[in-house]
């Protein structure tokens, strides 16, 4: 008994101080401690949530945001998954393409935005187009590394036994390089919201960042809180699944062997 | 159990997908890098061999790690190879297990009946596939040769011949050392290997595990009679445990002799001691 109340209380001490804040901050808005022009108080956001949620614009604008996410995301994964494996896999193919990926990989991707706008206008197109390649590399570079980093002793013994070449992918090589590929994956997810809070806020007519802007010019600072709110928790959640499925398929790592 | 010639057994027997080393000899042509031995005519009895090299040597780039070497070793035999370090046992090991292939000489070993490769290497350290449940580990070894339950079952059976069967749902990363090496004898003998290579698999261990592992090495070979070739470092080692030691130096067999002593063998018995020293005079450039 007196270790789950010392587990609650452990778990329950990390929320201590952001809640301490939220008071705070909301003791100086009230008290005109805090400019209602400079930031909006916590009630205020919750109030525009809340409006915003009934007129249904903020689920709206959340799923358009999403989509957008998880479609850029799965284009820009898979082809730096693909070439990640051919270029782990064949040196032909890395010969061919790892120096010029390399030299690609040096442009601050959110530095083509001017070019990209040139080229799609504001369309669906650009987004994709930015969070795509931002996602690209470093699901790339970790599956390039991963496949690399296989130890090769089990490479050898998997040959010893016998095994034909899509056994050993699939029993040795991929398994071996599946830790490297999920800290690409969640440095992935990182850079995807943030790719997609640039764009949306630049070029766009819809989605969390445009909601943002348009607030900001009708001074609406409680839903430009809002959004920034929701951005943090919709990238948390990404986060949180993807050491969910990190957890599931490494259960054989030491690292997330709970005793 | 026929025995045929080492070009001839990569010729997939099942129509099972082709392996890399399968290509390559495939694409070389005989005589080149693997020279073609004639399938021995079946006058003699071959099935008492269980490999042969003919004039086998093995050089890297202009160094000749080894030289020339003749050797038979009859079906069954327990033989320990010991050299100084450098001296070519692995290679030795590699040629035969087909991980490498001889510069000059040929090579012939006895196949299953379909083929299908039944030399077992075990390596100085366990190699076990750490995202593989230990009985899944040991399924490996029957790569080719069974599936599913089948399998599984084999898998069990071994292990508990190891004195491992209650482990065989954890991860590898909870076994001990020596218990992970037992895995690995499990995965080497589960699809009962006609020969079985060991690479100082037990150079890692502490010696009472390893005195231990020398007894479970010994009782299984007596059950399942495969041939047994033991690399050491420990000449002790390969006294208590060989039927045949053969010394390797300068790239060739300096000594071979029979150890003719009952089974079992006392640790520390004067037979034993006797011959320790000659193989280290022979090893030290004699001093008798
Ligand atoms: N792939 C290779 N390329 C070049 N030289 C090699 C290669 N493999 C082995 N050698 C050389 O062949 C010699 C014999 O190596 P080997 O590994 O067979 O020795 P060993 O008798 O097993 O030694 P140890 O007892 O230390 O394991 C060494 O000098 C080594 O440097
Ligand atoms: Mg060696």
């Amino acid at each position: 008994m007196k270790s789950t109340g010392q587990s609650i209380l452990r778990n329950g001490t990390g929320w201590l101080l952001p809640a301490l804040i939220v008071l705070v901050w909301e003791i100086a808005a009230r008290t005109g401690l805090i400019s209602p022009n400079v930031m909006a108080a916590p009630s205020a956001v919750a109030e525009a949530f809340w409006r915003l949620l009934l007129s249904g614009e903020l689920v709206r604008n959340i799923g358009v945001s999403t989509a957008r996410a998880l479609s850029g995301f799965a284009i820009g994964g898979s082809i730096g998954l693909i070439f990640g494996l051919a270029n782990g896999l064949s040196g032909l193919s890395r010969n061919l393409t790892d120096t010029t990926l390399q030299m690609v990989r040096n442009i601050p991707h959110l530095a083509l935005i001017p070019l990209v706008i040139l080229w799609f206008g504001i369309d669906e197109e650009a987004k994709l187009f930015l969070v795509a390649l931002g996602v690209f590399f470093p699901i790339y570079v970790n599956t390039l590394l991963g496949i690399q980093s296989v130890d090769p002793q089990l490479v050898e013994m998997g040959r010893v036994y016998g095994m034909s070449r899509t056994t050993l992918f699939f029993r040795v090589i991929l398994p071996g390089a599946l830790p490297a590929i999920f800290v690409g994956l969640r440095y992935a997810l990182g850079i995807m919201w943030l790719t997609l809070i640039v764009a949306e806020t630049i070029a766009a007519s819809s989605g969390l960042g445009y909601m943002a802007m348009q607030a900001r010019e009708f001074l609406l600072i409680d839903v430009v809180v809002l959004s920034i709110l929701i951005y943090a928790l919709l990238g948390k959640l990404a986060d949180s699944f993807a050491r969910l499925l990190e957890r599931l398929t490494l259960q054989w790592h030491p690292a997330f062997q709970t005793a | 159990m026929s025995v045929i010639t080492l070009d001839q057994q990569t010729k997939p027997a099942r129509p099972v997908k082709e392996t890399a080393e399968a290509r390559a000899l495939r694409e070389t042509p005989p005589g080149q890098w693997f020279p073609y031995a004639a399938p021995k005519p079946r006058d003699q009895d071959n099935r008492d061999v269980a490999f042969s090299f003919r004039g086998v040597s093995r050089k890297f780039g202009d160094k000749t790690v080894l030289d020339n070497i003749d050797l038979d070793v009859p079906a069954g035999q327990f033989i320990a190879v010991i050299g100084k370090s450098g001296c070519g046992k692995s290679t030795l090991l590699r040629l035969l297990t087909g991980l490498d292939k001889p510069t000059s000489g040929t090579l012939t070993l006895n196949k299953g009946a379909e083929g299908e490769n039944r030399t077992r290497i075990m390596f100085q350290e366990p190699r076990l596939l750490p995202w593989a449940k230990i009985a899944r580990n040991v399924e490996v070894g029957l790569t080719g040769i069974a599936k599913g339950a089948e399998a599984r079952e084999k898998s069990l059976a071994i292990l508990s011949e190891v004195g491992l069967a209650d482990r065989a749902e954890e991860w590898p990363s909870v076994l001990s050392g020596g218990q992970r090496q037992r895995v690995a004898l499990a995965r080497a003998l589960v699809a009962h290997p006609y020969i079985l290579a060991l690479d100082e698999p037990l150079g890692a261990l502490d010696a009472l595990t390893r005195i231990e592992m020398q007894h479970l090495l010994e009782s299984i070979w007596q059950q399942q009679t495969f041939t047994a070739v033991l690399v050491t470092h420990d000449v002790a080692e390969a006294v208590a445990l060989a039927d045949r030691v053969i010394v390797i130096d300068h790239g060739r067999i300096a000594l071979d002799f029979d150890i003719p002593l009952e089974r079992p063998r006392r640790h520390g018995s004067p037979e034993l001691a006797r011959l320790e020293g000659k193989i280290l005079d022979t090893l030290f450039g004699g001093s008798d």
